[in-house]
């Protein structure tokens, strides 16, 4: 594998309240390079989109407290978007790396037309008047499918419904070609029927351009889909990281046994219940100590010396590429996997 | 938009219609008798009544309104003989107080009232928009906080304290002629003049009004900012500046438009306070003058009429600034 494009380590983003400090995201390591499609997999408040949105620059940093890197290796060298300052990552921003978001209907001006605001996008990089952002709109328009984009293109947001909308997210993301593409759960507001359209419709763009995806959703029916590797994270933490077969057969750790429990699948029998993982995750401000997982977790009590409740486990590599922040053993997880009938 | 303006247009012709109409039949049937009050002290039955017959008011009132209505068009004409007089189109009716047509004393008081409203109308939106953007820029800075202490004082004064302090002020250095104050200077005349004679009334009022705009203008940036189509444009690589310019303020300004617009008609109205205080000939001064001593009934119907017709029609020019501005508004 190449370089990767995108370098994240020991990332740390919190919040100062009233109440204490909030740890959205805690020590995140990642990589993605170019042509790869990374899925940060978690439920609310675990810390996918304050991670993303970190790498992005787009924190008010009066308001968050962000430590770590966050490096781009960009042809020019590399960048750490999180020392370099906030100049040099606004100039990154559009260009270097876009970002979709989650709601297609208020992400985009209500006033200005889709042609405005993805001319805009163009023009911040390009050198070229407005009849040339047009032009340049339509086609991304007609890249990201948009029929007739020639007539839409002077068209308000309103006008278009959520699919075509979240395609004009990503055709404005694109204009400028970027190298990274953070997609913020892009098709939880859409229809299902649609969401499999925006989804191909992302795989396709990401090899036209050779771009490095970060796809964070709450979906592992969408990760499926699209992802090549899958971080699953855990209050703040990211506490599975693999390849997306290995996620899928053989998940090491309780959390995404329990995730993949969860899913409804068409090949199981008629009349078994879904598997919730029972209670909440814990307050981001007091996490206990030990596992962050430890409460939820029904095989903690398979390890020794009540460990799960003293030792916050590492991320380690229980099998190549294959990392897991778990104390059972190898053993111990693989009948955790048998026993629920996560995986045939 | 040209069907939803014709549409808009045809509406407000109506509402015109029917405020008049009600403003028309609340004077008919007001205990007050004009033909009485215009008679002075040796007054018999049979003058009156020839005052009343002079005044067109014998008549049923539906008669009276379309002799009013026709007096707007086409002008009108009172009495016969020697005493006849004539006031031309548009006629509102004839001020036995004032000894003119009400036209004309429009015509002189408006002026004063709109050069009144308009100086102080810019004034308090300069003022009220560039302290309320400031303060939400700055949230809880010390020039927010010195935004809030300037919106309190504002709103807690009224003007008839604001107003008259102005004045003192402005006597005590100096600023003031007291014998030329409220003397109409027209603006194409003499510019200087004229601004000179509208300083202090235009800081009186924009210090009561700028005080609210700046807190909603200071509402509306903050919501907005924390809109996602906010985000969208910092994820673009906008810099912070052109989001402030042409996306936050063009969302949290349109909202301003609807209250500056209807505030504005208002002020056309008069403004019956600030216009005494700094004895400026306006409307306000008319109308009060024609309520509180004249019994001027004509006067007084003119005055309220203009007023509401100000609303309504101030209220589609902000109806069709607003479709102009939010593209929503256009289709629905």
């Amino acid at each position: 594998m190449s370089q990767p494009f995108l370098e994240v380590k020991n990332l740390t983003v919190s919040f100062p309240t009233e109440d204490g400090l909030v740890r959205a995201s805690n020590d995140i390591s990642f990589t993605v390079a170019r042509g790869e499609t990374l899925a940060v997999v978690g439920e609310s408040g675990s810390g996918k989109s304050v991670t993303s949105l970190a790498v992005m620059g787009l924190h008010d940093r009066r308001s968050a407290q962000i430590s770590g890197q966050a490096i781009l290796n960009l042809e020019s060298g590399p960048i750490d978007t999180i020392s370099a300052s906030p100049d040099v990552v606004r100039k990154l921003r559009g260009k270097s790396m876009a970002m979709i978001f989650q709601d297609p209907m208020s992400a985009l001006h209500p006033y200005y037309t889709i042609g405005d605001q993805i001319s805009e996008a163009w023009r911040l990089y390009n050198d070229g008047d407005k009849k040339a952002g047009i032009k340049r709109a339509t086609e991304m328009l007609d890249l990201v499918g948009i029929p007739g984009a020639a007539k839409r293109v002077l068209e308000y947001p309103h006008q278009f419904s959520g699919g075509m909308r979240q395609r004009v997210m990503i055709a404005m993301a694109l204009v400028n070609n970027p190298s990274l593409l953070i997609a913020d759960e892009p098709t939880t507001a859409l229809d299902v029927t649609v969401q499999s359209q925006i989804l191909e419709l992302l795989k396709n763009m990401q090899k036209e351009f050779n771009m490095a995806v970060i796809l964070i959703t709450h979906d592992l029916g969408v990760v499926a889909e699209v992802a090549d590797r899958v971080s699953v994270m855990y209050a703040g933490k990211i506490v599975e990281q693999a390849g997306i077969d290995d996620i899928y057969y053989q998940p090491d750790h309780p959390y995404t046994i329990g995730l993949l429990n969860s899913i409804p699948r068409v090949d199981q029998l008629e009349g078994r219940r879904l598997i919730a993982i029972p209670g909440q995750p814990p307050s981001l401000i007091s996490l206990p100590a030990g596992c962050s997982f430890r409460s939820r977790c029904s095989f903690s009590s398979q390890v020794p010396n009540n460990l799960c409740a003293t030792a916050v486990p590492d991320l380690d590599q229980k099998i190549s590429g294959h990392f897991s922040r778990c104390h059972l053993t190898e053993d111990q997880l693989k009948k955790a996997r048998v026993s629920t009938g996560a995986v045939l | 938009m040209l069907k939803y303006l014709i549409r808009r247009l045809a509406a407000t012709a109506l509402v015109i219609t029917l405020v008049s109409m009600s403003v028309f039949v609340i004077f008919a049937y007001l205990p007050m008798d004009p033909a009485r009050l215009t008679c002075g002290k040796a007054c018999t039955p049979s003058i009156i009544e020839a005052n009343r017959h002079r005044l067109g008011l014998d008549v049923p009132v539906q008669v009276q309104y379309g002799r009013f209505v026709k007096g707007l068009v086409a002008g009108r004409h009172y009495g016969e003989g020697v005493a006849s007089f004539d006031c031309p189109a548009p006629a509102f009716g004839y001020s036995f107080n004032k000894h003119a047509c009400v036209s004309t004393l429009i015509a002189d008081a408006f002026p004063v009232t709109f050069s009144l409203a308009i100086g102080s109308f810019i004034l308090w939106l300069l003022i009220g928009v560039s302290l309320g953007v400031v303060a939400a820029k700055r949230q809880g800075k010390w020039q927010d906080k010195a935004s809030t202490a300037f919106v309190l004082v504002g709103i807690s004064l009224p003007t008839f304290i604001s107003g008259i302090l102005i004045l003192l002020l402005a006597l005590k250095f100096n600023l003031i002629d007291p014998i030329e104050m409220g003397r109409w200077v027209s603006p194409f005349t003499d510019p200087i003049g004229w601004a000179r004679n509208f300083i202090f009334p235009w800081i009186t009022l924009a210090l009561a009004f700028a005080a609210t705009y700046t807190r909603f203008t200071r509402s509306n940036v903050l919501e907005t900012s924390s809109e996602d189509y906010i985000r969208t444009a910092r994820a673009k690589g906008l810099s912070e500046k052109v989001i402030l310019r042409k996306h936050t303020l063009r969302a949290a300004l349109a909202p301003i438009i609807t209250i500056a617009g209807l505030d504005f008609a208002g002020l056309l109205g008069g403004a019956i306070i600030t216009e005494n205080i700094f004895n400026l000939p306006g409307l306000g001064r008319l109308s009060i003058r024609a309520v509180l001593v004249d019994y001027d009934l004509p006067v007084i119907l003119t005055t309220t009429l203009l007023a509401a017709v100000f609303v309504v029609v101030m209220n589609l020019v902000v109806d069709i600034l607003y479709a102009y501005i939010d593209p929503r508004v256009r289709v629905a």
